[in-house]
């Protein structure tokens, strides 16, 4: 059986979910004879390839590029994962969203600044009015809540994705988790 | 008070009217006075004092069809004026005993046709403010003929054979809950009236009790004497100062007249009513946020059981009916309960009051017996659609009704029918639409209503309803999926299934409806991002940071 | 002999249990181990059948009973967990989570929060409705306690514990529909309130909406089950 090509990706979110993955730690190795990772800020690959099995995402979509990357994924995953809270509820990144994304950039980059106080406006993608979790823009195949889902999570889930058992997320892990 | 002595006012009242020569009726209901009635009959009684003709000039309540007022009739010859405004005095008054002033007739005998007045039979006809002329036409003549020779269990018996249903939009048996009232162990108990009327484009309630309020305190009263009852609450909304104000000077009246307060008529019934005012709150027509809001709480719903009839006010059994059930209550003791089982359908007993509006040519008050088309109202006694325009549907029931389509106008109407049509009888607002209307924005319309009106006290209510406004928003500006289409109709069978009171339990019925018959429009909004009525805009928020 | 038993048998999930007159369904389901969601009830205070969580099913009857409220009735046939009441508990419990801003992993209710542990066991992964997100105020005037409305979901507990046991009524609802508000007094600042400080209303708080400013993170379990034995006692003098 060829492995199974999985990728993983980094939205708006703290990278806790991607340092929980690797958490893992020696369950790694035996998961590395069944996938194959083609895609991640963990390993050396700048394009999304154009199939991949599985793909995990972290983080809320919180700005245009988000929401480019977000949908690019989806168009070339067979199962998406949303993982952890950020990518399901919004978590910690939405909660800029009741005050809205003027004031949050006016705290960090005008308040708060020691010198030169200015609002990024090139290279930065521009942010999104309000910050939303990934399924509200694009089909989602797995929920895997937690902030962030634990290692043994990802165990479980993964192992019975990739052999097709049975999956009962909420007797893993819950939001918040 | 004896029979002989309301014989011997009504007998006074008519030798006193036969003084005069002319009777000139201004309607004075509230639609009536915004236009200016008010001043029209100011100026009827100089116009009639320098012509020293004998016009008798009386103020009523509403005489139906309001899009025409202010409205005069002109009797004995039964000439009915409309648009009338104070120039038109002296004109009106010059033309008495010659020809009519063409030019303000109106004809409407297709509009009053096919109505059968039972609840507005005064309405138009006497002064509201004058107990003496609700005398005059049989009034509390029902009330004397109870304390003297019925009992408690008759009155009810006769209730129950008019099986007349409650006109507050249940359309429970009537006579089954003054039974169930009667039966309640306790000595103290109340009767209420619901005169909460707060469904958008409804004003049966405030017509009658601006034009005919001795016939919902004498109702009250036989209801009162029929439970074992002392003490009775009209509940009515502030926003109805006109109904307030009228309420409280037939109340005085009646006391004056011993027809309220202790030992009535010499009878040991003791009666009496207090009013209460609502500060606008939707929620409070349900009863028992209705019982919340007079025991001087915040009027919020409470899981029934039990029901009022057991505990209710202050925990007591309590009868609670609505105005236009109250109105029919004196017909029905003077005419018999099989009198009224004649009029209407098999299961909807006797008329009803509609309040017809929208886009239709005579929007007003009606009366028409159960069963009849809903075509009958809306072509016949509304007068159709405006030229030009077709009809799209009739929503009934207010915000918990549903959109009632073309294709479904030959149903009788009928509390059964309509809640098989999605809809349901409600109060009897009845609001037209035609072509110009986005079937998708009027659900939307609604769901707002009731998400603002909802109390917030069950979560399925108070938020349901606000994800169902999201989600109707976002198919009006057209960021809707077919996803969100879904999701909606998932939360509206959870809303309906799941809220507290009816006020949730009814909210998804517009949306309902309108998906049951006019689904297309939703699917064109969604997928070719089209409003077919041209009335969504279409235009979805931005949602990047500029 | 025969004497007027009070005693009602019925049926729940397929099992016999037996009740006395009076007892609620969800008394007697609780009673025999079967469990029924709540958030608004609690033991040992009023209820008000607001949260629609306990809603059950009754055979012969399309409507649906609260179970906290509803009385039993001799041979009823109950059912708690139908697949018809399952869909209706995850869309009650999405309703709640999108309606104000429930991030649990920064509460200090994470890993003790009734709403929190109701998800799980209802199997809500995930939220289908939009998010609402609403601009909420957290007061934390009082000297020991803080009231974040962002996790408030309006259970009224603590209004009630407040006004049925500490007999203080300082807790009540302003504002009606999707902008209800739990307040203190007239909507006054909760530390210059008339709040008498027992705590009570931290205590049966559901979630992270009402707690103690002197525990921290996730130390912070709330343990109401003094209520019934409170009430125990008042009856016993």
């Amino acid at each position: 059986m060829s492995k199974l090509k999985v990728a993983t990706a980094w939205l708006d979110g703290c990278s806790g979910c991607h340092m929980s993955f690797l958490d893992m730690d020696e369950r790694l190795l035996e998961l590395a004879e069944l996938i194959e990772v083609v895609y991640s800020p963990l390993v050396d690959a700048k394009k999304f390839p154009d199939e991949v099995d599985i793909a995990l995402v972290e983080g809320a979509v919180a700005s245009v590029d988000d929401e480019k990357k977000i949908r690019k994924i989806r168009a070339h995953t067979r199962t998406l994962i949303a993982m952890g809270d950020c990518a399901i509820t919004g978590n910690v990144p939405a909660m800029r969203n009741p005050i809205g994304p003027e004031a949050i950039l006016e705290r960090a980059y005008i308040e708060n600044a020691s010198a030169q106080p200015q609002i990024p406006c090139v290279v930065v993608p521009k942010l999104l009015r309000v910050v939303r979790p990934i399924h509200e823009f694009v089909k989602v195949d797995v929920f895997l809540p937690g902030c962030p889902p634990s290692a043994q999570t990802f165990h479980a889930a993964l192992t019975a994705l990739i052999n097709g058992g049975p999956l009962d997320i909420s007797a893993l892990t819950r939001f918040g988790a | 008070m004896t029979v002989e002595e309301l014989d011997q006012i009504a007998i006074s009242v008519r030798q006193e009217n036969a003084k005069y020569d002319y009777e000139v009726n201004v309607c004075m209901d509230l639609a009536c006075v915004s236009q200016g009635s008010d001043k029209l009959r100011d100026a009827l009684v100089q116009a009639a004092e320098a012509a020293g003709k004998k016009v008798l000039i009386r103020r009523t309540g509403c005489m139906g069809p309001c899009s025409h007022g202010p409205l005069v009739r002109v009797d004995p010859d039964d000439v009915l004026y409309r648009k009338v405004h104070a120039g038109h005095a002296g004109q009106i008054v010059s033309s008495l005993g010659g020809a009519p002033v063409a030019e303000l007739q109106c004809d409407l005998n297709e509009h009053f046709g096919s109505q059968v007045r039972v609840v507005l039979e005064n309405a138009g006809y006497i002064d509201p403010e004058k107990i003496d002329d609700y005398i005059a036409r049989d009034g509390y003549k029902a009330l004397l003929t109870v304390l003297t020779e019925m009992t408690p269990n008759g009155v009810i018996h006769r209730i129950t054979e008019s099986g007349l249903r409650g006109r507050g939009g249940g359309g429970y048996p009537t006579g089954l809950k003054w039974g169930t009232v009667a039966k309640a162990a306790g000595n103290l108990k109340y009767v209420v009236c619901n005169g909460d009327e707060g469904d958008p484009g409804a004003f049966m309630d405030r017509s009658v009790m601006e034009g005919d309020p001795h016939r919902v305190i004498e109702g009250m009263a036989i209801a009162a004497y029929a439970v074992g009852a002392s003490k009775g609450f009209i509940y009515v909304r502030a926003e109805y100062p006109v109904a307030v104000s009228r309420l409280t000077t037939a109340l005085r009246e009646a006391r004056r007249r011993g027809l309220l307060g202790n030992d009535i008529c010499g009878t040991p019934f003791s009666f009496d009513v207090e009013i209460r005012l609502g500060a606008g709150a939707f929620v409070c027509g349900e009863e028992t946020a209705l019982i919340a809001s007079i025991e001087g709480r915040r009027g919020t719903p409470k899981p029934r059981p039990p029901y009022p009839a057991v505990s209710g006010l202050w925990g007591k059994p309590t009868l609670i009916n609505n105005v236009e059930t109250y109105a029919n209550i004196a017909p029905i003791v003077r005419n018999g309960g099989k009198w009224f089982a004649n009029m209407g359908s098999e299961r909807s007993k006797g008329t009803k009051v509609f309040a017809l509006t929208g886009k239709i040519a005579n929007t007003g008050l009606v009366e028409v017996p159960m069963g009849i088309k809903l075509r009958q109202i809306i072509e016949d006694i509304g007068g159709g659609v405006p030229e030009g325009h077709t009809f799209k549907a009739v929503q009934t029931g207010g915000p918990s009704g549903g959109c009632i389509p073309a294709e479904l106008l030959d149903v009788g109407v009928s509390y059964d029918a309509l809640l098989k049509m999605g809809s349901i009888m409600g109060s009897g607002g009845m609001i037209v639409m035609d072509d110009t209307s986005c079937m998708v924005n009027v659900a939307r319309f609604f769901i707002e209503f009731c998400m603002t009106e909802s109390c917030g006290k069950c979560i399925p209510c108070r938020s349901g309803t606000a994800q169902m406004h999201t989600l109707l928003t976002r198919i009006c500006n057209g960021t809707g999926t077919m996803d969100d289409l879904q999701l909606l109709e998932e939360l509206c069978a959870t809303v309906k299934e799941t809220s507290l009171c009816g006020l949730g339990q009814t909210a998804p019925n517009p949306v309902l409806s309108t998906l049951k018959y006019f689904r297309n429009e939703y699917i064109e909004h969604i997928l070719h991002k089209r409003c077919p009525a041209g009335v969504c805009s279409m235009q979805a928020a931005v949602e990047v940071l500029a | 002999m025969s004497v007027e038993v009070d005693v009602k048998t019925l049926e729940i999930d397929g099992h016999e249990v037996s009740a006395s007159a009076g007892q609620t369904i969800l008394a007697v389901a609780r009673e025999n181990d079967i469990p029924i969601p709540t958030l608004c009830h609690i033991d040992g205070l009023s209820d008000v059948g607001a949260c629609r969580l306990c809603l059950v099913e009754i055979a012969g009857s399309n409507k649906l009973m609260p179970a906290c409220v509803a009385t039993v009735q001799e041979g009823m046939v109950v059912s708690t967990n139908t697949e018809r009441l399952q869909k209706h508990r995850r869309l009650i419990l999405e309703m709640l989570f999108a309606e104000r801003n429930h991030i649990c992993s920064v509460c200090v209710s994470n890993g003790h929060c009734e709403l929190q542990s109701l998800a799980q066991e209802q199997g809500v992964t995930h939220v289908r409705l939009p998010y609402r997100y609403p601009e909420l105020p957290v007061d934390v005037s009082h000297e020991r306690f803080t009231a974040d409305h962002n996790r408030c979901i309006l259970c009224t507990r603590c209004v009630r514990v407040c006004a049925e046991i500490e007999g203080a009524h300082v807790w009540d609802v302003m504002g009606r529909g999707i902008d209800s508000l739990v307040i203190t007094d007239l909507h006054d600042e909760w530390g210059k309130s008339s709040c008498t400080r027992c705590g009570k209303c931290v205590q049966v708080c559901p979630t992270g909406a009402l707690f103690d400013k002197s525990k921290i993170g996730s130390e912070h379990p709330k343990y109401p089950d003094f209520l019934p034995y409170l009430n125990l006692m008042r009856e016993a003098q």
